[in-house]
């Protein structure tokens, strides 16, 4: 009997252990981060390194500014917003309130499949058909832009503002919706009146999702963003913070290598502020 | 009848929200459409099988791809079998032991966490953990384990929702039969988890296929021919890493292409078995 008790005992530190890896995992990654990143931005000095405009990492006399990337980052994010955002709602508005059953299984099927598609897919059709097209389009010497990048993202942000969208609109109860048609309003109206913003939380859940993604992705935006270290303009070659961090890792060395760490560090924090609003969002939906 | 009631502002309304609502799914679905079809009227062509079962030679000018093939299939190997135990592990703790509700939190918190952080970052610390600081160098081990904490969140997460359709009356049937906990867990808890545990084995594999920042410092980018045993300690591209390799660095886009087709098609039949495992679960639950 006591055998069996120390037994169980141990069975239960076991899973433990294990429930316990993940936090590890988000331990290990924070400890790394800020150890490997904190020297360079001491020795650049904060001001200097986040709001420098200058990236010049391998030059003589070196300056380490990242407000490009910074800037690019968050330009890059919004355009890829303010494409896909409307386009993945209306699409899920759709798919969650109008279609019949089978359209929204294989639309449904489709969209999960764009969400599947390796990023480097991604990068590879935008270099060969967005990049030449643009550059035709605007006359431009290079077509690899922020225009591009944007372009891409928004496509790879699709799937998850529409997933996480379906999921809010199909939770809001149908009561609501019978109550507007009963008080005369016609199905869209109820759809765009009522259940969207009945729907609210969980939609905005979806946009900041969105915003995650695509603050994150690093391969696709590399390979159609020209990689430039310019301040961000609409056509011109420019760098993200990812693929800052991408494109001089293999050789890098000394406080060039350090001042990545830092550019990553900085990203981290990025996305966790992401992930805390993310999170009030949640949870705001499930105490409403 | 209803018609004629509303008035001109309210029609023009409706008829401008239908209208970007075809629109934008228009979009949706040609987007796909496009992506699909462009990439395998390119990719395909160039697929022969001396392309997938060769390895690529600098003195005959000849690429194979079979090497990149194998790297993928030990990578998604060797993180399956690590993350598996710890995923289910995991997800059975927070839904059979955990009773404190704090705990619970900071799990899930942490799992929250983890599935937002991209790939880049993973890839940073993988380097910095698994090549550097355990001594792996950058070879295929260090890009699984640095996979294993990125698949983590999903394994838990598809398990935790299989675990959680367990009825409960099954485990206090198993208890009052006088079986301990971990017998109850081995013979009612598990064997109800599978199609979670399948689930989330999918969900992984598709995710390594489509990983490559994650894997470019961790898992490098050679080309050799190994066996498992080498291939894991050695460095080596995945399919992914290969074809960024080809079109960004190399230009040959024909094998970019070739290589894409292949990853669309994978896709393809992952996404459909998914949807298949969870279709097959869900009538033998019902019956």
């Amino acid at each position: 009997m006591k055998n069996k008790k120390i037994f169980e005992n141990v069975v239960h530190g076991v899973f433990l252990i294990l429930g316990l890896i993940t936090v590890g995992c988000v331990l290990l990654i924070t400890v790394y981060l800020f150890a490997a990143g904190i020297p360079a931005i001491r020795e650049i000095g904060l001001f200097p390194f986040l709001f420098g405009k200058t990236w010049e990492s391998t030059s003589a006399d070196p300056s380490y500014g990242i407000l490009p990337f910074i800037l690019t980052s968050i330009y890059g994010t919004a355009g890829a917003m303010i494409l896909g955002v409307p386009i993945g709602f209306l699409t899920a508005v759709y798919l969650s309130k109008l279609a019949p059953k089978r359209v929204k299984a294989a639309v449904g099927a489709a969209v999960s499949l764009l969400a599947g598609i390796p990023s480097v897919v991604y990068g590879l059709v935008g270099m060969l058909v967005l990049v030449p097209g643009i550059r035709k389009l605007f006359h431009l010497a290079d077509g690899a832009s922020l225009l591009a990048a944007i372009i891409v993202l928004a496509v790879m942000v699709l799937p998850s503002i529409i997933k996480v969208s379906i999921t809010a609109l199909d939770a809001v109860p149908e009561e609501y919706e019978y109550a507007s048609l009963a008080l005369g309003a016609t199905p869209i109206e109820t759809y765009f009146k009522v259940s969207v913003p009945a729907a609210k939380s969980g939609i905005a859940a979806a946009v900041v999702l969105g915003i995650g993604r695509a603050i994150g992705e690093a391969m696709a935006v590399m390979m159609v963003s020209g990689n430039v270290a310019n301040m961000p303009g609409l056509f011109e070659s420019v760098r993200f913070l990812t693929t800052a961090v991408a494109s001089e890792m293999s050789y890098s060395s000394g406080l060039q290598r350090q001042a990545l760490f830092s550019i990553a560090l900085v990203l981290f924090l990025f996305i966790m502020l992401i992930n805390g609003v993310l999170n009030l969002l949640l949870k705001g939906k499930k105490e409403a | 009848m209803q018609e004629g009631k509303i008035s001109k502002r309210r029609r023009m309304y409706e008829a401008l929200m239908k209208a970007a609502m075809w629109i934008s799914v228009a979009c949706t679905c040609a987007l796909v459409a496009f992506l699909i079809l462009y990439v395998l009227v390119k990719g395909l062509p160039h697929i022969s099988w001396s392309f997938l079962s060769g390895k690529p030679s600098y003195l005959s000018g000849n690429i194979g791809i079979l090497p990149d093939i194998l790297n993928t299939v030990y990578i998604v190997l060797a993180a399956l079998l690590v993350v598996l135990p710890l995923g289910v592990g995991a997800a059975i703790y927070l839904t059979e032991y955990a009773g404190n509700k704090q705990v619970v939190g900071v799990i899930e918190y942490a799992a929250e966490t983890l599935s937002g952080i991209p790939s880049i970052i993973y890839g940073l610390v993988g380097m910095l953990f698994f090549c550097q600081f355990l001594n792996m160098k950058t070879s295929l081990l260090a890009g699984a384990l640095t996979l294993v904490i990125m698949n983590l969140p999903t394994v838990m997460r598809t398990t935790q929702e299989s675990l959680k359709t367990v009825p409960w009356s099954y485990r206090e049937g198993a208890f009052g039969l006088g079986a301990g906990k971990w017998r109850m867990i081995r013979t009612v808890v598990l064997p109800g988890c599978v199609d979670g545990v399948i689930t989330g084995c999918i969900l992984s594999v598709g995710r390594i296929l489509g990983e490559s920042a994650a894997l470019l410092f961790t898992a490098g980018f050679a080309h050799a021919l190994h066996g498992i045993v080498n291939g894991l300690s050695s460095s080596g591209a995945t399919l992914t890493v290969a074809l960024y390799v080809y079109a960004k660095e190399q230009g040959e886009f024909e094998v970019a292409f070739a290589i894409a087709a292949i990853l669309m098609v994978l896709t393809l039949v992952i996404n459909l078995s998914a949807v298949w495992v969870g279709r097959v679960f869900e009538k033998r639950r019902r019956i």
